[in-house]
């Protein structure tokens, strides 16, 4: 067999291909995955990181609240260290209407959300940092996730079971035969290798880039994008995730995530043509700070990290060219009774949090294709980092006394905190400081998790996303990451790109300490380091 | 139900720049690897701590509280404050038998007091010393401070009627040292301010300020003294119009300070009343009040600031009245702290760790080799006469020997 057939080659390294593949793979497949650029870089990594409850669905859209219950409790158990189960607020203001919390909770209900109503005083217990002038709460199974983790944890899982990751490597056309795909044509964005991909089945998973890559197949796949921005603050304010007990709108939801917490959305229909550069505009920047401080007062006094957007892939239920029957609910078409396309399968719609039922959904369709009977697993076999519930149980098992980095590994990487190497001093040597991360620990990284850049390396461990974003970590990272691939050059351009990339996030909201912190780092990297 | 009480952060700590230079100026991070260091147990820890209690590290507990990095820190960040407060919110492991015995000065010193001679003989024997480090980890290196048989509240009571007398009056914190160790500094003051025409009263009960429950881990009681304290001090500012002053450094630090930012009791309308003596008597002089001063005075002295001091920014006002007196040789030693913070150089565990702290003060004592070094902290006395030998006198002291009976 040629080492450049699979079974089934799934476009797009997002949070739905990384799932698909894994499914793909503990299904017995031979699976390639293909990303133009690096795993959760599109909607995947820029979004609010809710572990949604349904709530905010239940009562517009009871079937995505459905499938969001079912998903979290499934991702609770799978998917340990990538959950904070934090639990949620949905709360009503003065300004708000009281009436419609019990339409809510009643609706909840219905989806099977548990959603209880709280005393406002207990409310105000619980959270410390919520509006305290609120005049009614409901608690409900919301909590966040880590769409990094979630995603690297499903690439891992799919390589462990046969799975081959082409990451930076975009496809550049299709390999057809009379009516069928037989696979792909490709192009290291990197090294500028060109290599031909060939299987039965090709699964077109780029989120709103999905329409472009239909279009390379030969068939129109209608998106409709929204984008959506959204604010991190610098430390965590609020513990458990606060939302407006109200219609949907922008700005009604914090989320605590990690070492820090995210106000958002706002959402905004824009030109498919300007998805790849998005940014975000001083409106929305106020926009969000003002609802968001209905939220929790104290953000309106609390550092912002970063601004960044995302786009939502938003997608026409069928062929309706009007836009106006838009869902968030999940799209599969199979191109073949669609578009008498064969070998060809779009999966798109549906958010983060139903990833999984997505990756089912596409996976089934594959299989019906291939002709493999064979049931779904994911949603009863932890991730490769997920097998123990809690990161204390981790840290505890792994070291007698775990130092504060090594009980931060632990929350990061789960089990998998075993692989690091400590004891030696200078595996133990911090690289970030703002998030505790060990030498060790981006060594693991680089050993396992398809590594290229810096900004790869933040997305699976965190290094530069604390408060300094990158001031102290990124040269320290970039040594290792020389050690790692022996170029000195290539390196350096990585490091300007990481820290021009940090700036793009600081510049919409550089003021106050962010905009002292983004001058002392220039002034390192260009008057001491000379960069 | 979760209920959580850990999402408010204090002490500007998102101020933080990552500048490190708190870290660099950390006298115990270069002498105990075990330490995090400032900005990585500070504003850096924070972040953490705030997601969840777990990531607190007990290795907080080497921090001397020196205030070092909050002196260094150029963007105001409370690093020492934002350690303390992580200890008192998140350290729930009880205090030792040793730590309740040296945190607790006052009902240490009432025991002792009535039979100090017995006490003094006892505590200064060899075998004393070697039973205690054994028992409880207290270094047999150390010397304990002798009691007095008599209280310096019982002295002052007595001359009650004469002070009364003087036009000005202020109220003296004098903290448990000059109660019980050494009412000596107590008597050097009233002489002192006896000679400015200024009367000295006592609070009605003052309790110990507290620092030493705070770093032991009994903030609860230090924040019952400080409520008691505060509401003693209002009576004596607010009621009768009195300036506080305290003999000691850190005891004026954690009144002005500590109360509010680590024991969150208010007191903001008494704190610009307490003053450190030194600083009191200086802006007297500045206004033109004078110091009748022996003829023929002669003393060569190096001043140590104590780091509370420096912490204050009051180190100037002890300098300059040194400076001012007829015949004294003076010296400013360089900034060092002595490595002894109230109880930590006691315990055995940081003994190595304080002296190493210490070595380049104490060095620079030896080379300049004055008289008497100079220096407004009991616990830096103990600490550099135990290591040096030399002679250690409060500035008030000094004043008091200098000035005409």
């Amino acid at each position: 067999m040629n080492a450049n057939e699979f079974d089934v080659i799934i476009i797009g390294g997002g949070i739905t291909g990384a799932g698909t593949q894994r499914d793909c793979a503990m299904r017995g497949l031979r699976t390639l995955l293909i990303e133009r650029s690096d795993i959760a870089t599109g909607a995947t990594g820029r979004n609010h990181g809710l572990l949604h409850s349904g709530a905010r669905y239940a009562v517009n859209d009871p079937e995505s609240a459905q499938e969001c219950i079912r998903e979290n409790m499934i991702l609770r158990r799978i998917a340990s260290h990538c959950i904070d189960e934090t639990d949620g607020l949905f709360i009503t203001l003065p300004e708000d209407d009281l009436a419609y919390q019990q339409t809510f909770v009643d609706a909840c209900r219905n989806a099977g959300i548990s959603a209880e109503i709280i005393d406002p005083d207990l409310a105000r217990r619980m959270e410390p940092s919520v509006n305290p002038d609120l005049i009614g709460a409901v608690k409900v199974p919301d909590g966040s996730v880590d769409p990094f983790r979630l995603c690297a944890a499903n690439m891992l899982d799919a390589k462990m079971h046969g799975g081959q990751v082409r990451l930076h490597t975009e496809v550049t056309g299709f390999i057809k035969e009379g009516d069928t795909i037989k696979g792909v044509h490709t192009r290291n964005r990197q090294t500028g290798e060109e290599v031909d991909y060939y299987a039965p089945v090709t699964v077109n998973a780029c989120g709103i880039w999905g329409q472009h890559i239909a279009e390379m197949a030969g068939v129109k796949v209608g998106m409709f994008p929204a984008k959506g921005a959204l604010l991190i603050f610098a430390h965590r304010v609020n513990n458990l995730v606060i939302n407006r007990c109200r219609k949907p709108s922008n700005a009604d939801i914090l989320v605590p995530g990690d070492t820090v917490c995210i106000i958002g959305t706002t959402s905004t229909r824009i030109p498919f043509e300007e998805c790849d550069t998005v940014a975000v505009t001083p409106d929305e920047v106020t926009l969000l700070i003002t609802e968001g401080a209905k939220l929790a007062p104290s953000l309106s006094s609390t550092r912002i990290l970063r601004a960044y957007a995302g786009v939502r892939p938003l997608v026409s239920a069928d062929d309706d060219p009007t836009g106006r029957n838009i869902s968030r609910g999940i799209v599969c078409l199979d191109h073949e009774t669609r578009d008498g396309l064969k070998g060809f399968i779009t999966i798109t719609g549906g958010k983060l949090m139903t990833y999984r039922l997505m990756a089912e959904i596409a996976t089934d369709a594959v299989c019906r294709k291939l002709g493999v009977e064979k049931a779904c697993q994911t949603a009863d076999i932890p991730l490769p980092g997920s097998e123990e519930q809690s990161y204390e149980a981790v840290a505890q098992k792994i070291w007698e006394s775990p130092t504060t980095a090594q009980k931060a590994a632990a929350a990061r990487m789960g089990t998998r905190a075993a692989r690091i190497r400590t004891g030696d001093k200078r595996d133990d040597a911090l690289i970030c400081e703002c998030e505790e991360v060990s030498v060790g620990e981006i060594k693991a990284a680089i050993d396992r998790l398809e590594v290229s850049t810096l900004t790869d390396l933040r997305r699976r461990t965190r290094v530069g996303m604390g408060t300094c974003q990158g001031e102290f970590c990124a040269c320290r990272a970039a040594g290792l990451l020389v050690k790692a691939h022996g170029c000195v050059e290539r390196e350096r351009a990585d490091l300007e790109d990481f820290l021009q990339e940090r700036w793009k996030g600081n510049f919409p909201i550089g003021w106050g300490d962010t905009l002292r912190e983004a001058e002392y780092t220039q002034w390192v990297y260009k008057l001491v380091l000379g960069l | 139900m979760k209920l959580q009480e850990y999402t408010s952060s204090r002490h500007n700590f998102e101020e933080c720049m990552k500048c490190t230079v708190c870290t660099a100026y950390c006298p115990v991070l270069q002498a105990n690897p075990l330490y995090p260091g400032p900005k990585q147990a500070g504003p850096d820890g924070e972040r953490l701590r705030l997601k969840a209690p777990y990531f607190f590290n007990q290795a907080l507990k080497y921090c001397l509280n020196c205030k070092r990095c909050e002196v260094a820190c150029p963007s105001g960040v409370n690093v020492a404050d934002l350690i303390q407060s992580a200890r008192i919110k998140y350290d729930t492991t009880p205090p030792k038998l040793r730590d309740r015995m040296l945190a607790s000065t006052d009902f240490m010193g009432s025991l002792a007091r009535p039979v100090a001679p017995v006490v003094n003989a006892v505590t200064g024997l060899g075998v004393t010393k070697t039973v205690l480090d054994a028992t409880l980890k207290i270094d047999r290196h150390r010397e304990f401070p002798k009691y007095s048989s008599r209280s310096f509240e019982r002295w002052l009571k007595r001359r009650r009627k004469e002070q009364t007398v003087f036009p000005e009056q202020v109220a003296y914190f004098h903290g448990c040292y000059v109660n019980y160790n050494y009412p000596q500094l107590g008597k050097d003051l009233v002489k002192v301010l006896n000679a400015l025409g200024v009367g000295v009263q006592l609070l009605e009960k003052e309790k110990c300020c507290g620092i030493a429950l705070i770093t032991n881990g009994m903030s609860g009681q230090a924040r019952k003294n400080a409520n008691h304290n505060v509401a003693q001090l209002r009576q004596a500012v607010l009621d009768k119009g009195l300036k506080v002053l305290t003999t000691s450094s850190t005891c004026a630090l954690t009144i002005r300070d500590e109360y509010p930012n680590l024991l969150g009791v208010d007191n903001a309308d008494v704190r610009e009343s307490v003053l450190l003596a030194t600083r009191f008597i200086f802006e007297k002089l500045e206004k033109g009040a004078s110091l009748k001063f022996k003829s023929g005075y002669h003393r060569k002295i190096a001043y140590h600031t104590p780091c509370h001091l420096e912490r204050m920014g009051w180190g100037i006002f002890s300098e300059k009245l040194l400076q001012m007196i007829p015949g004294v040789e003076f010296t400013l030693l360089d900034s060092n702290c002595c490595g002894i913070s109230g109880t930590y150089g006691f315990k055995k565990e940081n003994y190595e760790v304080s002296q190493a702290i210490g070595e380049p003060l104490f060095a620079q004592i030896r080379s300049v080799n004055p008289e008497v070094v100079a220096c407004d902290c009991e616990t830096c006395k103990w600490q550099i006469e135990m290591s040096t030998g030399y002679t250690v006198m409060n500035p008030i002291s000094i004043l008091a020997e200098a000035i005409e009976d």
